[in-house]
C-alpha cells in the first residue's frame, strides 16, 4: 500500500504590538482589569464608529514586507458577521475581499534526526495577511452556569495570516511558526509570545495517498505553544492514517488540542455551517496605500503611508542577522540558530556578564566604567547580534558566550512563562544598574550565584539597586578573613577522614570541603579564597 | 417672536429684545400646549433652562458664542445626547441614557443652542409617516391650523373631527413638526432615503439633506450608513445656510466625512438665476404623483423660466430601479446594524434566560417592532452567500448607475435638478395606516431616494397650500458639495412663492410680537466651490485616549461596592465588573443575575473610556486606575 502524506496549513492570528486598538483609542494591555480597556466603540455603543490606527497598518506593511508578499494598494474593510457574547457589535471588521498584503513567502530551517548540524532550509508559501479585529474573551462559569465578558482584548488589531498547506509535519509547522516568531518580534509588528494569545495558531491538517487529490482536513485549534503544535500536529496525522487504514472516514470539522491527554478531541459545533454574511464595512473607505511614485504631494504627511519608505527601514530579518553572524564572527550555523531562534536575548545577559567578568579577571584585566556601560546599553537593547559583536570584540569571548547560551537552554522551556510578563520591563534595567552590579562582582563583594539572582531582580524593575538588593537579601561576600578562617577551621576538625585522605594525595577532596565552606556561608564566602585558606590550613 | 427666522431671533437675542430664558420659557410652554402633536419623546426641560440661563450670562457679559446662542433647537431622537435618553422611539433602546453626545449635538451645544429635547421618529428611522414608533405617532401640526380646517370637509358625521389629522411623513416628523409648530428653531433630523425632506415637505418646513460626507454622522445611530446624513429643518432657507455653517466639516471620529475645510457661508440677498440651467428630471413625473403637485411643479419651472433660467428637461434612467435597490442595500445594512442589539452590553433584555441564544432571540423579538424585524430577516437573506452576488453586489452596481444618471446630467451643463419631494400632500393617519410600513416608504421615497444613493445634497422647499389647506413643497438637487448653490436657488425660489405662515390657535397664546421674517431679497449669481471627497479612511495616531470619564460621584461609589460586595465574582473572573451572559443551563438565582446587570448598566458609564479623537491626547499618561475619579 501506497505510504499516506500528511499535508499541513496554518492559519495564525498575531496581536499587533499597538498602543491603542485597531479602531478605537482604548489602551492594549494584557492582564489589565476586566473591562478597565474598552471604549464606547469597542462596547458598540450604537451611533459609534470605527477609525483606522495607523501603527496597526504600518504593522502589517512592515510584516507583508519582511514575508516578501505583495502589498496592496488598495484594499477593502468586510464585515463578518456572528452572535457571540464577546463580539459586541455582532460581527467582526475584517479584510475578506481584499486583504493589505498577498502572495508572500517564508523560509525556515529544520534540523534533520534532530541534529543540529543538519540543517535544511524549506520555505511555506503565505496566501494573505489581513487586518482584524480581535474579540473579547468570554469566561464561563459552569458552575453558576454563567458567562462573563471581559471586553479589554475586544477590537485590539491582529494580522491573520493564512500559511499554504506546504508542509507535513509538526516539527516543519513548528519550525516556521518559530521563524514568523522570530521575524515578528524582529520587526516590533508583534511580541508574539503564544502564552499571552499574541499569536494564535490553527493548524488545517489532511493526509493522501500520493497522486491522489488532497484529502478531508480537519482544523485543530485550541494550541498554546509550539511545542504543543508540532505534537497536536502529528498526533491528528496519526489519527487520521490510523482512522483511514481502519476503513474509517475523516470528517471535516474542528477539533481541539487537550495537552494534558495529548491528542485532539471534536469541538462542539457552533449548529452546523455557519454563514457569515459578509458585507464591505460602510463606515471605512479604501485603504489606500502609497509609494515613492504614487505618493501625492499635496496629500497631509500623517495621513499618508508610504510603503517604501516603510521597506527602506526594516530592520535586519532573522536570516540576515544569522549570515552576519557566521560570516563576521566564525559562529557555527548551527549555534547561530541557538542565539537568534531558541533564545531570549535577554536570558542571555547573565551569562556575558559572568563570562565577560571571569574572562577579564583570567586576563587580569579590569572593568572600565565606561566599556561597561557601553556593553550594558548594547545588552539593553536584546539583540543576540550586536552582544555577541560586541562582547567579542571587547574581550574575544565569543566561545565562552556560546558555551552559557547552550547551558541555559535547558532552562529555557520554565522560564518563558514565567519571565515572559516582565520581559517588557526588562529593558528598562538601566546600565548604570548593570555597570553597578558588575562593580560588585569585580570588587569581590558577590558572587557569581548572586550576581544572577540580583540581575533577576533588575529585571523585575522595582527600581532597586543592585547594592540594595544585595544587603537586603544578604547576597554580599564574607569579607570578614577571621570569621572565614575560622568557619575553615570548624570544616576541617569536623571532617578528619576528608583531611587524612587529602594528606595522602587525594586533592579532590578538597571540593568537598570548599562545598561544606560554602554551605555553612550561606553561599557567601569566594570559593577561590576559601580554597586558599583550606590549603593554607592543611598544610600548617 | 416664536415665529421669527433663526436669523431674527438672533438678532433679537443680540440687541436685548428678548433674553434666552425668556425665549426657552415660551418655546416649553408650547411644547406643552402642543403636546397632543406627540413631536417629542423627551423634553429636557431642566437642562434646557440651565443652557438658556449660562447663555444669558454670555449675553450679559457681551460675550456670546454666535449667532446660535441661546437658540432653542430639537433633536431627532436617533442623535446620541449625554446624560439625555436616547431612544430610537424603540423598546430596545427605551431607557438608554448615551454617555456621549453626536458630534452635531456636541457641536450646537458648543456654539450655545438650548436643547429642548428629543423629537419623535419612525422607530430606527424605519418609515415615511412618524407613525410607527413605540411612543405613537406624530400629528402634522397642520391637521390643526386655520388654513386645514378651513377647506377639508369631515368625511363623514359618526367620525368626530379628531380622525382627520394627518401625518407628518417621517421618519423625521417630529423634528418637522416641531419646527413647524414653533416649538424650536431649528431641528436635527436624518436622511437615508427622504426622511428629512419628506416630513419637511408634509409639515411645510425647509428640509435639508447635505451631500454624503459633509457632516459627521458620529453619534447618528445609523439605518443605513453609505446613505444617512444628519438632515436640517428650518423655518427658511438662510436658516438652513446658517445651520450648515454650523455642523459641516472634516470629524476624526468619522472617516467618512471629507477632510477639506468647510467655509461657512451666508447666501447672497441679490439672486440672479437667469445664468442658471434647471433640469426637470421626467422619471419624477412618477406613477401616483398627484396633478395638484404636477402642476405646481411645472408652475415652479415657469418660475425660472421667466426669469430667465434655461429649464431643460432630462433624463435619470435608471431611477426607476431606486426602490428594490435601495431595499436591498437598506436592509442588509439595517440586519448589519442590528446586530448589536443583542441585550448585553445596553439596551432592553428579555427575561427569557434558557441559554444565551434564547436571550438573544427573545431581546430581539420584544426589543424590536415588526418593521425592523421584517427588515433584519430579508437583509440576512440578501447577504447569505449564496444570494450575495444576486442581490446585494448586483444592487451595488445599479446603485452606481443611479449615480452616474446624476453625473451624466450635471456634465451636460445642468446646475440644479427641480422635482416634486412628495406624490401628494400628507395623508390622513387612518388613511395611511392602511397599508404597511414597506408598501408605503416604496412610495413615499421615491422621489427622494436617488439623492441618497448618489450623496447629493437635496432641499425641500415649501411652496403651496393643497386644496386641502395642507403645505406642498418641491425639492431642488444639487451637484456634490456645492450646497451654496443650491441653497442659494432653494432662497430664490422661496422668494417667490411666498408660501403661507401656519395659523396656530395654540401659538397665537404663546406668541403675541408677530414678527415674520423679511422677504426683502435681492439678486447675485450663486458662486461655485469646488469639494473632494476622501479616498482612504483617515488614520488615528496609536495613542491611548482616555477621553473624558463620566464622572458621577454615586455611580463610581456604587461600582466600587459592586465590584467589593461579591468576592466571588472577583474568584472566577478576575473582576467583578463583568458583562454577563446566562450559559446553556437553567439560572437558579434570578436576583443575582438582575442584579448583575444593573452593574453593567453602570459600566456604560464611568467605568468605559470615552472615545475621543486619537491624537489630541498625545503624551498624556495613561491611567490604569479606571475607578478614580477626576
Amino acid at each position: 500500500l501506497a505510504p499516506w502524506i500528511p499535508v499541513v496549513g496554518l492559519e495564525i492570528h498575531a496581536q499587533i504590538s499597538s498602543n491603542s486598538k485597531l479602531f478605537s483609542g482604548s489602551q492594549v494591555q494584557f492582564a489589565a482589569p476586566p473591562n478597565s480597556l474598552v471604549s464606547f466603540f469597542d462596547a458598540s455603543l450604537p451611533g459609534t464608529l470605527p477609525v483606522l490606527n495607523r501603527r496597526c497598518v504600518e504593522a502589517a506593511v512592515m510584516t507583508g514586507l519582511a514575508l516578501n508578499c505583495h502589498i496592496n494598494k488598495r484594499s477593502l474593510f468586510d464585515r463578518k458577521h456572528y452572535f457571540y457574547a464577546d463580539l459586541p457589535a455582532g460581527y467582526q471588521i475584517t479584510q475578506q475581499r481584499v486583504p493589505i498584503a498577498v502572495n508572500g513567502s517564508l523560509s525556515y530551517s529544520l534540523c534533520i534526526d534532530n541534529k543540529m548540524s543538519q540543517m535544511v532550509t524549506k520555505t511555506v508559501r503565505i496566501k494573505q495577511i489581513q487586518l482584524e479585529q480581535d474579540s473579547g474573551k468570554s469566561l464561563h462559569d459552569d458552575t453558576r452556569s454563567q458567562t462573563l465578558v471581559d471586553l479589554n482584548r475586544a477590537g485590539v488589531g491582529l494580522m491573520e495570516l493564512i500559511m499554504e498547506p506546504d508542509m507535513c509535519c509538526g516539527e516543519e509547522a513548528a519550525a516556521a511558526v518559530r521563524e514568523l516568531q522570530l521575524i515578528l518580534q524582529t520587526l516590533g509588528s508583534s511580541q508574539a509570545v503564544m502564552a499571552e494569545g499574541q499569536l494564535r495558531v490553527d493548524a488545517n491538517v489532511s493526509v493522501h495517498h500520493p497522486g491522489e487529490p488532497y484529502g478531508v482536513r480537519t482544523e485543530v485549534k485550541n494550541i498554546n505553544s509550539i511545542r504543543f503544535l508540532a505534537k497536536a500536529i502529528d498526533y491528528e496525522i496519526q489519527r487520521q492514517i490510523e482512522e483511514l487504514g481502519n476503513g474509517g472516514t475523516i470528517l471535516n470539522e474542528t477539533r481541539a488540542f487537550d495537552s494534558k491527554l495529548g491528542c485532539t478531541v471534536p469541538m462542539r459545533d457552533k449548529e452546523g455551517k455557519q454563514d457569515y454574511r459578509f458585507m464591505p464595512e460602510p463606515n471605512l473607505p479604501p485603504l489606500i496605500l502609497y509609494d515613492a511614485k504614487s505618493l501625492p504631494a499635496n496629500m497631509n504627511h500623517q495621513q499618508v503611508i508610504n510603503i517604501d519608505w516603510i521597506h527602506e527601514r526594516l530592520p535586519d530579518l532573522p536570516s540576515v542577522k544569522r549570515e552576519k553572524l557566521i560570516e563576521q564572527y566564525g559562529i557555527l550555523p548551527e549555534h547561530s540558530f541557538t542565539l537568534l531562534t531558541q533564545m531570549k536575548p535577554k536570558k542571555v545577559i547573565g551569562w556575558i556578564l559572568n563570562d565577560l567578568l571571569s574572562y577579564l579577571k583570567q586576563h587580569s584585566l579590569t572593568v572600565k566604567e565606561r566599556s561597561v556601560v557601553f556593553i550594558a546599553t548594547v545588552v539593553k537593547q536584546s539583540d543576540p547580534f550586536l552582544i555577541t559583536g560586541t562582547v567579542q570584540s571587547c574581550t574575544g569571548l565569543g566561545s565562552v558566550l556560546l558555551n552559557g547560551v547552550r547551558q541555559i537552554h535547558g532552562r529555557e522551556e520554565d522560564h518563558v512563562v514565567k519571565s515572559s510578563s516582565q520581559s517588557s520591563e526588562c529593558d528598562d534595567v538601566s546600565s548604570f544598574l548593570l555597570a553597578d552590579l558588575l562593580n560588585l562582582l569585580e570588587k569581590n563583594q558577590i558572587s557569581s550565584t548572586a550576581a544572577k539572582q540580583v540581575l533577576a531582580e533588575l529585571w523585575k524593575g522595582e527600581g532597586k539597586t543592585p547594592l540594595e538588593t544585595v544587603k537586603e537579601q544578604k547576597l554580599e561576600l564574607l569579607q570578614d578573613q577571621k570569621e572565614l578562617e575560622q568557619i575553615c577551621q570548624a570544616v576541617i576538625d569536623g571532617q578528619e577522614n576528608e583531611v587524612m585522605a587529602i594528606k595522602a594525595g587525594n586533592r579532590k577532596v578538597l571540593n568537598k570541603l570548599i562545598g561544606l565552606v560554602q554551605k555553612k556561608t550561606q553561599g557567601r564566602s569566594n570559593p577561590v579564597l576559601v580554597k586558599q585558606l583550606l590549603e593554607k590550613k592543611l598544610s600548617e | 417672536m416664536l415665529r421669527a427666522s433663526l436669523r431674527q431671533v438672533s438678532a433679537a437675542l443680540k440687541e436685548g429684545r428678548v433674553t434666552p430664558t425668556e425665549l426657552c420659557q415660551r418655546c416649553l410652554a408650547l411644547i406643552k400646549s402642543t403636546k397632543f402633536l406627540n413631536a417629542y419623546i423627551t423634553v429636557t426641560e431642566e437642562t434646557a433652562l440651565k443652557q438658556a440661563e449660562e447663555s444669558e450670562e454670555r449675553y450679559r457679559r457681551g460675550q456670546p458664542l454666535g449667532i446660535l446662542d441661546g437658540i432653542p433647537i430639537a433633536v431627532k431622537d436617533n442623535f446620541n445626547t449625554a446624560g439625555i435618553e436616547t431612544t430610537c422611539a424603540s423598546k430596545m433602546l427605551k431607557g438608554y441614557i448615551s454617555p456621549y453626545n453626536a458630534t452635531v449635538v456636541q457641536k450646537l451645544l458648543d456654539q450655545g443652542a438650548v436643547l429642548l429635547g428629543k423629537t419623535n421618529l419612525d422607530e430606527f428611522a424605519m418609515g415615511s409617516g412618524s407613525t410607527d414608533g413605540v411612543f405613537g405617532p406624530v400629528r402634522n401640526p397642520w391637521s390643526y391650523s386655520k388654513q386645514y380646517k378651513e377647506k377639508s370637509v369631515p368625511k363623514s358625521h359618526s367620525e368626530d373631527k379628531e380622525s382627520d389629522w394627518v401625518i407628518t411623513g417621517g421618519s423625521s416628523g417630529g423634528s418637522a413638526a416641531a419646527v413647524s409648530s414653533f416649538t424650536c428653531f431649528a431641528a436635527l433630523g436624518s436622511d437615508t432615503g427622504g426622511s428629512t425632506r419628506n416630513p419637511a415637505a408634509h409639515c411645510g418646513v425647509v428640509g435639508l439633506k447635505p451631500t454624503y460626507g459633509l457632516i459627521s454622522r458620529h453619534g447618528l445611530i445609523p439605518l443605513v450608513n453609505s446613505m444617512d446624513v444628519p438632515g436640517i429643518l428650518t423655518r427658511c432657507v438662510d436658516d438652513a445656510a446658517v445651520l450648515l455653517g454650523s455642523l459641516a466639516g472634516h470629524d476624526p471620529k468619522d472617516s467618512t466625512t471629507i477632510q477639506d475645510d468647510f467655509n461657512p457661508f451666508e447666501l447672497p440677498d441679490l439672486i440672479d438665476v437667469s445664468k442658471l440651467s434647471i433640469g426637470i428630471p421626467k422619471e419624477y413625473d412618477a406613477p401616483g404623483l398627484s396633478s395638484e403637485i404636477l402642476a405646481l411643479w411645472s408652475k415652479a419651472a415657469d418660475l425660472f423660466k421667466n426669469a430667465g433660467a434655461k429649464v431643460v428637461e432630462v433624463s435619470l434612467p435608471h431611477t426607476r430601479y431606486s426602490i428594490v435597490c435601495y431595499h436591498v442595500l437598506c436592509t442588509a445594512e439595517v440586519a448589519s446594524n442590528m446586530a448589536r442589539f443583542d441585550g448585553l452590553e445596553y439596551g432592553h433584555r428579555s427575561d427569557v434566560k434558557d441559554s444565551t441564544e434564547s436571550m438573544y432571540a427573545a431581546t430581539r423579538r420584544e426589543g424590536f417592532n415588526d418593521v425592523v424585524r421584517g427588515r433584519i430577516l430579508s437583509g440576512n437573506y440578501f447577504l447569505l452567500k449564496q444570494n450575495y452576488e444576486k442581490y446585494f453586489v448586483k444592487a451595488q452596481k445599479v446603485r452606481r448607475l443611479i449615480a452616474n444618471d446624476f453625473v451624466k446630467v450635471f456634465r451636460s451643463g445642468v446646475d440644479i435638478l427641480l422635482t416634486p419631494t412628495t406624490l401628494s400632500d400628507a395623508a390622513p393617519y387612518t388613511e395611511f395606516i392602511q397599508e404597511d410600513n414597506r408598501t408605503r416608504s416604496a412610495q413615499d421615497d421615491i422621489l427622494t431616494q436617488a439623492a441618497n444613493m448618489a450623496g447629493l445634497p437635496a432641499i425641500n422647499v415649501p411652496t403651496a397650500l393643497s386644496e386641502r389647506g395642507l403645505p406642498v413643497g418641491l425639492q431642488f438637487i444639487g451637484r456634490s458639495f456645492q450646497e451654496k448653490q443650491l441653497l442659494t436657488v432653494a432662497k430664490w425660489f422661496e422668494k417667490q412663492v411666498q408660501f403661507p405662515v401656519i395659523q396656530l390657535e395654540e401659538v397665537k397664546r404663546h406668541d403675541n410680537g408677530v414678527c415674520q421674517y423679511e422677504k426683502s431679497l435681492t439678486v447675485k449669481q450663486g458662486e461655485k466651490a469646488e469639494s473632494q471627497s476622501s479616498a482612504s479612511p483617515t488614520f488615528g495616531s496609536d495613542v491611548c485616549s482616555q477621553g473624558n470619564r463620566i464622572s458621577s460621584t454615586e455611580n463610581l461609589n456604587l461600582v466600587k461596592q459592586d465590584a467589593m460586595a461579591t468576592p466571588s465574582r472577583t474568584c472566577c473572573a478576575g473582576s467583578g465588573l463583568l458583562a454577563r451572559v446566562k450559559s446553556t443551563c437553567e439560572l437558579k438565582e434570578n436576583s443575582v443575575y438582575l442584579d448583575v446587570r444593573n452593574s453593567l448598566k453602570i459600566c456604560l458609564g464611568p467605568l468605559f473610556t470615552k472615545f475621543s479623537s486619537r491624537d489630541t491626547l498625545h503624551g498624556q499618561p495613561w491611567t490604569s486606575e479606571p475607578l478614580k475619579g477626576p
